[in-house]
Order: C-alpha cells, then sequence, then structure tokens
C-alpha cells in the first residue's frame, strides 16, 4: 500500500512539476490558436484548483492523519486570503477611484480618515507575507489549545470549528471591522509591481501555485512518515491509549493543526491575485464542509487523493454550474452521500483496490500453472 | 398685510364662535356654518381650509359626513341658490346646512381638492371624531390628536374635556390636550404644567419629546423642574419596561432556538448522529404548512395553520425515517462521516424544494389570531410570538412526557446511555434509532410550521437555524432534554440582552466565542452524560 501511495505520489509531483513549466510557456510562448496554446481562462481556472489543492492538503494532513474533522479549514484558507488581499488593496494607491494614497476605496467612501492599525504595514510584501502565516497560525494555535487540551474530539470539535468560521464570517460582514465588509477587497492592480492583468504574471501565479501545492505535499508527507507521524496516526487510531502510554496528545494534534491551519492560509494567499477577489462568503461553513467532500472524494489520509479530489470536484462543479446549473446541488449532495457510503477510502483507495485485485489474480494464475 | 390681518381676526372669530358654539349650541351653528359655507364659495384652497377649521370648530350634526365628502371629492356648490350640497357615497344628494335631501339640481361645481386642503381635512377629521358619541372613538380620535397635536383643535379638546364621562377617554384627551399645548408655542404657564403632569403619567418617548418641547418654551423654574423629574420618572419606567420588552424578546427567541434544537438534542442524543439535514427538516415543515394552506378550503383559512402541525410532523419524520434507513444507520459507527452525509442529503432537500415550489419566498397565510399585538402595560406582545412560546412549551411538555412516561421512551433513554447493554436487555437498538429520528425529525417539521409564521419560506429557511441549533445542543448537552431547553433559554436571552449593548451581529460573535470557550470547560455540555458510556 505504502510502496504504491509512493508511487502515485512521485507522478504526482512530477505531474505538477511539469505544468508548472509547460504552461506557461505553452500560454506565453504560442500564438493564439496554436495546437498546444492554453488560453489565460483556463490558466487563472486551473490556479484557482491548485490553490483549493492546497486547502485540501491541510485538510487531510488534520482528518486523514489525525482524526480532526475540522469544519473550518475555510477560515484559515479566507484569513490568509485577506493577508494578501490587503498587501493588494494598499498597492492600488491613487488608482483608486478616490485617488487617496493610503486609504483604499471602501474606507474613503466610510468616511474614515486614517489607517486603521490592523492594516499598518500591509504595503509592505514582507509584512502581509508574514502576517498571512502568523494571524491564521496564532488563531489555530490558540484555538487548538483550548480545544485539545480540554478533549473536546469528534463531532464535538467538528462543530466548534465550524462555529469558529460562522463567527468569523459575521464578523467580516460588518463595515465597521474594517475589512471591506460585504463586498470585501478588489479592484486588485499589481502584485510587487506586476500588473495583475498580463498574462505572464497569470502564468506565473499558476507556476507557483504548482510549486507550493508540491511543497505541501512533500511536508505533509514528511511530517506523516517520520516519528512524529507515526504518533499522530496513532492518535487518530485511538487517542486514549497514546494518552495512557505517556503521550501528550494535545501537543501532537496542535502542531498537525497549526501546521495544516498556516498550509491553508499560503492557498488562500495565491487563490486572491488570481481570482481578483477575496469576501466573506469564503467563511460561509458550506464552504469549509465542502473542502472535506474533496478530501473524502479523492481518498482520506493519501494527500495525493485529497489534491486530486479538490481538482477533480471542483473542475466538475465549473462544468455543472455552467451547464447544468440546477442540477449542481443534486450532484454534490449525491457526492456527499454516496462517498461516504460506497466509497469511503475514495478515487485513491478504488486505484489501489484495484491493483492489489490485479495483483492477487496474477499470483493465483502463477501457482496454477 | 391687511388680509393676513383679517385672517387672523377670522380665525380667532371662529375659534371664539366654536366656543360659543358648544356652550350656547342652538342659534351660534348657523352663523358658524354660514360663515364657514360662504368661505366655501369662492373655491380657493386656501378659503377651503379655512372652512375645514371653521367647520370642524362648528361642529356642526353633520360635520363629519360633509368633510368625508370634501375628502373625496363628493361636496358640491350650488352657486344659484347659494346652497353647499354633498353627495353620499350612493349617490344621494343631500343640503350641508339642512341636513334635507335635494333632488335634481343642476349647475353643481365640485370644491377642489389639494394635498394641503387634504391634510387640514385629516386634522379636522379627527377632532371633529373627539366629540364623536362613542367613548371608543373618542379615544382613538384623542390618540390621533396626541400623533398630529394641532393647535386648531385645542378648543374642541377642552370642550369634550369640560364634558367628559369617560375616564379612560378623559385620559386620553388630557394627553392630547398636552401635545396640543407642546406643540403651541404661546400656551400659558398654566397650561403647560397641566400638560407636563398629564404626560408624565403617560410616560413614554413621545411624551418625554413633547415634556422636552414644553421644557425649551418656558423660562420659569417651576416650570423646568417639574420637566425634569417628570423625565427622570419617565426614563427610570422606560428603562424597566425596556428590560421586560428585551426580556419578552429573549423569551420568544429562545422558543424558537428550542422548537429548532430539541429534535436535534434527541437525534444527537439518542445515536451520537450529527443530523446537518435537521434545517431542512424544519423547512420541510415550513413548506407543509404552505401546502396545506394551498388545499384547505377557504371556509376553514384560519385554521390551515393549526392542521399543518400534525402534517408537518407526519411529512418531516417520514423524510427522517428515510433518511436513517437509508443512508444514517450505515455510518453509525463513523460519526464524522455521518456529518458529511448528511450535509449532502440537506442540499439535495433544498434543491428538491427549490425545483418543485421554487427558489423565491412562499407566502403563507397568518390566521388573524396569529398576527397583531397588545400592549400589558409599556410591553408590546405579538401574537404570533406569544402563540410559538407556547407551542415550543407544549412541545417540550410532550416530549417530556413521551420520554418519561412512555416504554418507547425509556427504551430510548436506555439506548442514549449504553446502547450495549440495552441491546443485551432485549430492547431492538434498530427499531429504536428509526423511531428517535422519526420523533426528531418530525418536532423539526412542527418548528418549521412556527416559523412559516414569522420567517420567510424558503429553500434556505433550515440553514440559518442549523448553528444556531448545533449551538444549543452543544451547550445543554446531548440526550437532554432540560438542557436542550436551558440552553435554549440562555442563548436567546443573552442575544437579545447583547444585542441592545453590543449590536445583533456582536452579540451572536461574542455567544459563539463564549460557547467555544465554555465547551473547554464543560467538553459534554451544561447536562452532560456520566458513566461508563461517556468515552465512546
Amino acid at each position: 500500500m505504502s510502496r504504491q501511495l509512493d508511487f502515485a505520489g512521485w507522478i504526482f509531483v512530477a505531474v505538477m512539476a511539469l505544468a508548472a513549466v509547460l504552461v506557461p510557456l505553452a500560454t506565453l510562448g504560442t500564438p493564439d490558436g496554436a495546437a498546444l496554446h492554453v488560453p489565460t481562462y483556463l490558466v487563472q481556472l486551473f490556479g484557482k484548483y491548485l490553490c483549493y489543492a492546497i486547502l485540501a492538503v491541510a485538510l487531510d494532513l488534520v482528518w486523514g492523519y489525525c482524526g480532526i474533522l475540522s469544519l473550518g479549514h475555510g477560515a484559515f484558507f479566507a484569513l490568509g486570503g485577506y493577508a494578501m488581499g490587503m498587501y493588494l488593496m494598499r498597492q492600488i494607491g491613487t488608482r483608486g477611484v478616490y485617488a487617496n494614497p493610503v486609504l483604499p476605496d471602501f474606507m474613503v467612501f466610510l468616511n474614515w480618515h486614517s489607517l486603521p492599525v490592523a492594516w499598518w504595514g500591509f504595503n509592505w510584501f514582507a509584512y502581509a507575507m508574514l502576517m498571512m502565516v502568523l494571524v491564521p497560525g496564532l488563531l489555530a494555535l490558540a484555538f487548538g489549545w483550548f480545544a485539545f487540551r480540554s478533549r473536546v474530539t469528534g463531532v464535538y470539535l467538528s462543530i466548534i470549528t465550524q462555529a469558529m468560521t460562522f463567527a468569523l464570517y459575521k464578523e467580516f460582514f460588518r463595515n465597521d471591522f474594517g475589512f471591506g465588509g460585504n463586498n470585501g477587497l478588489t479592484d486588485f492592480k499589481d502584485i510587487l509591481g506586476f500588473s495583475l492583468q498580463s498574462d505572464a504574471v497569470k502564468a506565473g501565479l499558476f507556476s507557483i501555485s504548482a510549486v507550493a501545492l508540491i511543497a505541501s505535499y512533500l511536508i505533509s508527507r514528511a511530517i506523516v512518515r517520520s516519528k512524529y507521524g507515526k504518533a499522530l496516526i496513532a492518535v487518530r487510531d485511538s487517542e486514549s491509549r497514546m494518552r495512557f502510554l505517556g503521550y501528550r496528545v494535545e501537543n501532537i494534534k496542535l502542531f498537525a493543526f497549526v501546521v495544516s491551519a498556516i498550509m491553508a492560509a499560503v492557498g488562500g494567499a495565491l487563490y486572491v491575485p488570481q481570482v481578483g477577489i477575496i469576501n466573506p462568503s469564503e467563511f460561509a461553513p458550506g464552504n469549509s464542509i465542502e473542502v472535506a467532500i474533496w478530501v473524502a472524494v479523492g481518498g482520506r489520509g493519501t494527500l495525493v487523493g485529497a489534491a486530486i479530489g479538490a481538482i477533480a470536484v471542483n473542475f466538475a462543479k465549473t462544468y455543472f454550474t455552467g451547464a447544468l446549473p440546477e442540477y449542481w446541488l443534486f450532484a454534490l449532495g449525491l457526492l456527499f452521500v454516496c462517498v461516504t457510503l460506497f466509497f469511503p477510502l475514495g478515487i485513491m483507495g478504488v486505484l489501489s483496490r484495484i491493483r492489489f485485485r490485479r495483483k492477487r489474480s496474477e499470483v493465483a494464475t502463477g501457482t496454477a500453472t | 398685510m391687511d388680509n393676513s390681518i383679517l385672517l387672523r381676526t377670522r380665525r380667532a372669530l371662529a375659534v371664539l364662535i366654536a366656543l360659543f358654539g358648544f356652550i350656547l349650541p342652538s342659534a351660534a351653528f348657523a352663523d358658524a356654518l354660514d360663515d364657514a359655507f360662504s368661505k366655501l364659495f369662492a373655491n380657493q384652497f386656501s378659503q377651503t381650509e379655512q372652512a375645514i377649521v371653521d367647520i370642524t370648530a362648528a361642529s356642526p350634526p353633520r360635520g363629519a359626513e360633509i368633510l368625508d365628502a370634501l375628502g373625496d371629492g363628493r361636496l358640491y356648490i350650488d352657486p344659484l341658490n347659494k346652497r353647499v350640497i354633498y353627495l353620499t357615497p350612493a349617490g344621494d344628494a343631500f343640503d350641508a346646512k339642512t341636513g334635507a335631501k335635494v333632488d335634481g339640481v343642476d349647475g353643481l361645481k365640485k370644491v377642489r381638492v389639494n394635498n394641503g386642503v387634504r391634510n387640514a381635512l385629516e386634522a379636522a377629521v379627527g377632532a371633529l371624531s373627539v366629540g364623536a358619541a362613542d367613548p371608543q372613538k373618542r379615544i382613538h380620535a384623542a390618540q390621533d390628536l396626541f400623533n398630529n397635536p394641532n393647535p386648531k383643535a385645542l378648543a374642541v379638546v377642552d370642550a369634550q374635556l369640560a364634558k367628559e364621562k369617560d375616564e379612560s377617554a378623559k385620559l386620553a384627551l388630557e394627553q392630547a390636550r398636552a401635545a396640543i399645548v407642546a406643540s403651541t408655542p404661546d400656551a400659558s404657564a398654566a397650561d403647560a404644567t397641566r400638560a407636563i403632569a398629564a404626560l408624565a403619567q403617560r410616560g413614554d418617548e413621545a411624551a418625554k419629546n413633547d415634556i422636552n418641547a414644553i421644557a425649551v418654551k418656558y423660562k420659569d423654574p417651576a416650570i423646568a423642574g417639574a420637566a425634569k423629574s417628570a423625565i427622570a420618572a419617565i426614563d427610570r419606567s422606560l428603562f424597566a419596561w425596556g428590560l421586560a420588552q428585551n426580556g419578552w424578546y429573549g423569551l420568544s427567541a429562545a422558543s424558537v432556538l428550542l422548537l429548532a434544537a430539541i429534535g436535534l438534542a434527541i437525534t444527537f442524543g439518542v445515536m451520537g448522529v450529527i443530523n446537518m439535514a435537521h434545517g431542512e427538516m424544519v423547512m420541510l415543515g415550513a413548506y407543509a404548512t404552505y401546502v396545506v394552506q394551498m388545499f384547505v378550503p377557504a371556509s376553514m383559512a384560519d385554521w390551515s395553520v393549526v392542521l399543518a402541525l400534525p402534517v408537518a410532523f407526519l411529512v418531516s419524520g417520514a423524510a427522517g425515517v428515510v433518511l436513517e434507513r437509508t443512508v444514517i444507520r450505515y455510518l453509525y459507527t463513523r460519526p464524522l462521516e455521518t456529518l458529511l452525509a448528511t450535509w449532502g442529503v440537506s442540499l439535495i432537500l433544498q434543491q428538491v424544494v427549490r425545483t418543485v415550489f421554487g427558489a423565491s419566498n412562499r407566502q403563507v397565510y397568518s390566521p388573524p389570531f396569529l398576527s397583531g399585538a397588545f400592549h400589558v402595560g409599556g410591553l408590546e406582545i405579538t401574537q404570533n410570538r406569544l402563540w410559538i412560546i407556547l407551542l415550543s412549551g407544549a412541545v417540550f411538555a410532550m416530549l417530556l412526557f413521551v420520554l418519561r412516561a412512555t416504554s418507547f421512551g425509556l427504551q430510548m433513554r436506555a439506548v442514549t446511555q449504553n446502547r450495549r447493554m440495552a441491546a443485551a436487555m432485549g430492547i431492538s437498538t434498530t427499531r429504536v434509532d428509526m423511531l428517535a429520528f422519526a420523533l426528531g425529525s418530525g418536532v423539526a417539521g412542527i418548528a418549521g410550521v412556527a416559523l412559516s409564521q414569522i420567517d420567510n419560506v424558503s429553500p434556505n429557511l433550515g440553514q440559518g437555524y442549523i448553528i444556531d441549533s448545533f449551538m444549543v445542543v452543544v451547550f445543554g448537552g446531548v440526550g437532554n432534554l432540560w438542557g436542550a431547553a436551558l440552553g435554549a433559554l440562555t442563548l436567546g436571552l443573552a442575544n437579545k440582552i447583547l444585542e441592545p449593548i453590543i449590536g445583533a451581529v456582536q452579540g451572536q460573535i461574542v455567544l459563539l466565542v463564549f460557547i467555544i470557550l465554555f465547551i473547554q470547560k464543560r467538553p459534554r455540555g451544561l447536562f452532560a452524560q456520566k458513566g461508563r458510556a461517556v468515552e465512546q
């Protein structure tokens, strides 16, 4: 099993690395209409999927390997996105509707006269990136510390993570909270001086997302294969036993939870410049639950499967909402039901079962002759 | 300049005449009316307005009919015979002065009406009915006057006050008089003191405004002092009533929460299963109400909501059984995945309802006994909220009875406490699971009926309540009805107490954070189950 996963993992890394190199070449190096040309909108679309895949890998790390079904991972994703969005807002400068060099448009619109403290420093990319890691990381640390220490587990944990994202969802909706309220942050112009509208930047963001996905996969893989990873899996399978064996279960869980939250935030930060907007709907509890189904479809506890599931489900979503909009919820709902009932191991589980059967039949025929 | 002096004298005269008109009823009527009618003949808006004031002041026997006719464009002048004629809505013509029926007149000219005239009319009709025979009408008219004080009506109010016998009408008139005094720039100090006393007795926000209006007009320290203490008294009572009102809102919010959450408490408690589609069971109940209303004959329309209660229970209960049999029972050992699967079911149910009934809100009829409000002191109690509180109390009592006094309830409690032991004692746990799920979902359906009266019936109805319901269950502890009740009450009240202090959204956020922190201290809720079954 593990050797097969390894095989699938290396294929995945190779495919992603190839995509990171070839897609920019195919979209920038070939003229429109050429056989190998990749249109820009596809680059953006798949760039978005890659960010979702990072989020899915992050969730798989805690759910698949530690049994923590977080229904609030969308919140970490969105927080990372907001950090990036705030940087991009500050870059607009005088090109906004109100041409205020310091205040983003929505603040001028709300008659604010000075920049709120929370926004200070976001004109520096490095500071924004630091916040992108720190804010979700610290939130996860505080939340996880409280939750794991008092042994909130199972569905209870799922529900309070959902409450967490729901609270943030409501908070970010308020204009007074200072992050653009209902409309969120949008109308971005450029990143690090490069225009977000240019094809080269779009292709570049795609490549960076692909590399980030590879990195999250490799980091997660390293974590779960380490000695610590073994303890993590043991906690998933029998928490009480691990505790009686003398492990600090809460610390084991907390580490995975924080790493996972930061990973999700990175996905969110890469997501925002590619879709051009971040608003409170990213915090909606439904979004976070959807992430769980991406992981379940791909196969949880496999990492590669989570990424594949995220890309596959979102590809299907794009197709359905375009072609048969009224059937998408049916399809998604059925996916939730059928995967949990009939394919609890997801795509990866089905694949490995097929390989397993073939091998067994080979062995069987081998002994017969 | 000349003209305005003339007008003012005339006005004063009219009021004087009006006063005398009440005191010396007979002859003065005719003169005042003639005077008023003569202004109508000019058929100019300013003159007509003046005529309205005069007619009001004179308060002739058919005053109301005349003014009504004027408002509806049924008042005519007959220049030939120098008469004013009004038509009834049926089309019969009467002489405005004598009240005699008039037949076949030609050359009538309609009295023209503009917005200024209409405004004057509105005030006049109010003032006129201050003298109505029915005390209820008088009170109503006085309240209208209080809300739209018209200095011109002071004379009429005074006249009526002098002879008023009905105590509550007297009170209302006195308050109306106070409001009028507050709105006139040059009332006497005695009037002002009297007005403040009347307003202090009334003691609401409007009275406070009027007292303030009076206080700024007088330098007299006695009046200022009276106004100040009156306002302080009003503030105290307003604060107390405000608290009571918030308590009522909180109770009402709690009852809605309880209805939505108590079914969840049952299913969660018995099976340890999170049913994310619980909100959709509520939604189905609301749509069941809508469908029942469509099929109920018009004569029974008022009872369709009552009829919907059992129907919604059955519909949602049946949906619950189907859900349990086809999905949930295969996932008992995997609670996290139940959560995902039931979420999928909730998406499907929403889309089914959206496909069948459309995405827009459906109108559910509110019978008279569920609409409107009444006052208890300074407390406004809306009928539908009152009934929902009663309904949730009844549902709670019934569930308590089922759990405590029936053999099914006993079995359910046994399975909740220790599934395997219960099975060993011969209880069919699968049957209990199914029935418990039916019961929990059915109660959600009943919640849907209640929500159809206060919320939009749309496919998303359930989504708005599901997270709050979870919070109630998590807070109260699973498998315990009292926990759910206490959880709902705490959250409902806390929400409404926080709302005026820090705003609705902030209040909800504070509560969510509170629950997240609370669950650290008591991971299994307020009423946690004890014993070996807890660690699973």
